[in-house]
């Protein structure tokens, strides 16, 4: 039984074969081997220039690393029977963060929702405005948090309402593309099923699509509310509220005021902890009831 | 030489192998017997420690393969290789490839991922596709055979293992009949030609009766038969697959499918 594309009427003996692909395993280690010398390369040149255009060089700065941290844990340790007082007091600039993080992941899921199930092939309701609810998702995750909420802080002043509309914009761009690559997978069968009592679009969605990707989606969006008490966190650097804009003050005022620092770093550091357990927790449990 | 005392299995509340007691005293073919679900494919993956056991030992040559460890569990596997109902092989890598996967547990990881495999053993990897009748098909891809060639490659993997025993998950549960007769004979040839120990679950009566030397019977997690083809009367089978009068003599498990619902319309 011969292929057709090595079939001659010669039979091919175990010796040929082996040349040959000894000679294919040969032109692929060369292959395997050129692709890591220019990876090298480039990583050793990448970092040349980074390094010469850096203001302080990595070098010399290297040794100095860990200095800060050992100043802030230093002034911590000496001023530990503090903490428990500036932990309690920066606790509503927590639940500011904390709040942000779940108001801008329900708002952005549900943009999302709507993003993906107009933007998948088979679900749309508009077929042809498919390419533009996919470039509209596409634009809302490219442009970062930090940059929406600037200009809406410069609009609106300060506060956590610009916050929470940057990370909700953020949030309904990337959970619309991963929403609509689970949404892509979904059976249609019930969907049709569905269409055919005469139920309308939003119905089909509702009965016909939610129930097979719901454990997904709640999935994602448990792991999007990670991300966003992070992202909620950095933007109160630029003024937009929470713990971050403390995190901010606490820094810039430099030695004196690093228990103060360490108390957010401990506040920052427990709540990512706690809500990674948690979110991990219910995730496995949905991943792992599907079966069921 | 292979000496299987009170292994049992429990996932959970439920017993999948229950005080299995099997022993072997050479290279022989063994066919075991049952309905889907009494605990075959379980019995395999505890003789190859790709599952571990609740109770009981497995000793081969003296050697106690159940409290192996580590590295000594590793080098176990590649002496006791398997073979699996979907093949298991990697399908966007070619043959060859594929078959020099057998000998993983004698190279460092730095080596694969370079894919520094001697020359030798690709020689030898091509000798054993010859063998077996796919050296055509060396540099293919593997998702480009038939089911029955990919079954075949996953065999010439297992014989690259150099192992003393094959143990084979239903080799030709997802076969056409004509490549099924191919994948036993191989192995059947592999037993006779270089003296392994073949251990093969099967859904097939008269393929357990046309291979074997030894057929065991599993219902429900036990060992309700253990001999010679010949002592596997139609009453005996018929308590193995817990069926009927009705049950026919080759009869195969997709029959008795047909049997049960057949009884249930009536």
């Amino acid at each position: 039984m011969l292929d057709a594309t090595l079939g001659g009427s010669t039979p091919i003996t175990v010796d040929s074969i082996q040349s040959s692909y000894t000679a294919q395993v040969k032109r692929r280690r060369l292959y395997g081997g050129l692709t890591l010398l220019i990876f090298v390369l480039l990583m050793v040149s990448g970092f040349n220039v980074a390094d010469d255009r850096n203001a302080g060089g990595f070098w010399d700065g290297l040794h100095q690393i860990g200095d800060y941290p050992a100043d802030v844990l230093s002034e911590a340790w000496e001023k530990r029977a503090e903490l428990p007082g500036l932990v309690a007091k920066y606790f509503p600039a927590l639940v500011e963060t904390i709040n942000i993080a779940a108001v801008s992941t329900l708002i952005g899921a549900l943009g999302g929702l709507f993003l993906s199930l107009l933007g998948t092939r088979g679900l749309a309701k508009w077929p042809r405005l498919i390419p533009l609810f996919r470039r509209i998702s596409d634009i809302m995750r490219a442009v970062p948090e930090i940059v929406i909420a600037l200009m809406l802080i410069f609009v609106m002043g300060g506060g956590p309402v610009p916050a929470m509309i940057a990370i909700a914009i953020h949030t309904a761009g990337a959970l619309g593309k991963m929403f609509s690559e689970v949404a892509e997978n979904a059976d249609l069968k019930p969907v049709e099923g569905l269409a055919s009592t005469g139920a309308t679009w939003s119905q089909r969605m509702l009965l016909g699509v939610l129930p097979q990707v719901a454990p997904n989606y709640v999935s994602y969006s448990l792991l999007r509310f990670e991300v966003n008490i992070r992202a909620s966190a950095i933007l109160g650097f630029v003024g937009a509220g929470g713990l971050g804009y403390e995190l901010r003050n606490a820094m810039a005022w430099g030695p004196g005021r690093f228990d103060e620092a360490a108390a957010i770093f401990i506040l920052l550091f427990g709540t990512i902890v706690f809500f990674d357990q948690i979110s991990s927790h219910y995730r496995n449990r949905l991943t792992e009831g599907q079966g069921q | 030489m292979l000496h299987i005392e009170k292994l049992t299995k429990r996932f959970g509340d439920k017993i999948a192998v229950d005080a299995a007691n099997i022993s072997v005293g050479q290279p022989t073919m063994i066919g075991i017997i049952g309905r889907s679900g009494a605990g075959k494919s379980t019995l395999l993956r505890m003789l190859n420690r790709l599952s571990d056991a609740s109770e009981g030992t497995i000793q081969f040559e003296g050697e106690d393969i159940t409290s192996l460890r580590g590295a000594a569990m590793r080098d176990w596997q590649s002496r006791c290789a398997m073979i699996f109902q979907q093949f298991n092989l990697v399908p966007r890598m070619d043959v060859v490839s594929n078959v020099l996967h057998g000998t993983l547990n004698k190279r460092s990881t730095l080596a694969t991922m370079f894919n520094l495999f001697p020359q030798s053993d690709i020689h030898k990897a091509i000798e054993i596709l010859d063998r077996l009748g796919i050296a055509e098909q060396a540099p293919k891809r593997a998702e480009a055979l038939s089911g029955g060639q990919q079954q075949r490659v996953a065999i010439a993997r297992a014989l690259m293992q150099d192992p003393k025993i094959i143990l084979a998950d239903e080799p030709i549960a997802s076969l056409d009949p004509m490549n099924a007769q191919v994948v036993m004979q191989s192995l059947r040839t592999i037993h006779e030609e270089d003296g392994r120990m073949v251990i093969a679950n099967l859904h097939t009566l008269d393929t357990a009766r046309r291979y074997c030397d030894r057929v065991i019977g599993m219902r429900d997690g036990r060992i309700v038969f253990d001999g010679t083809p010949e002592q596997l009367t139609t009453g005996v089978a018929r308590d193995i697959y817990g069926a009927g009068a009705d049950f026919s003599e080759a009869a195969t498990s997709t029959e008795i499918e047909t049997l049960d619902r057949q009884k249930v319309i009536a």
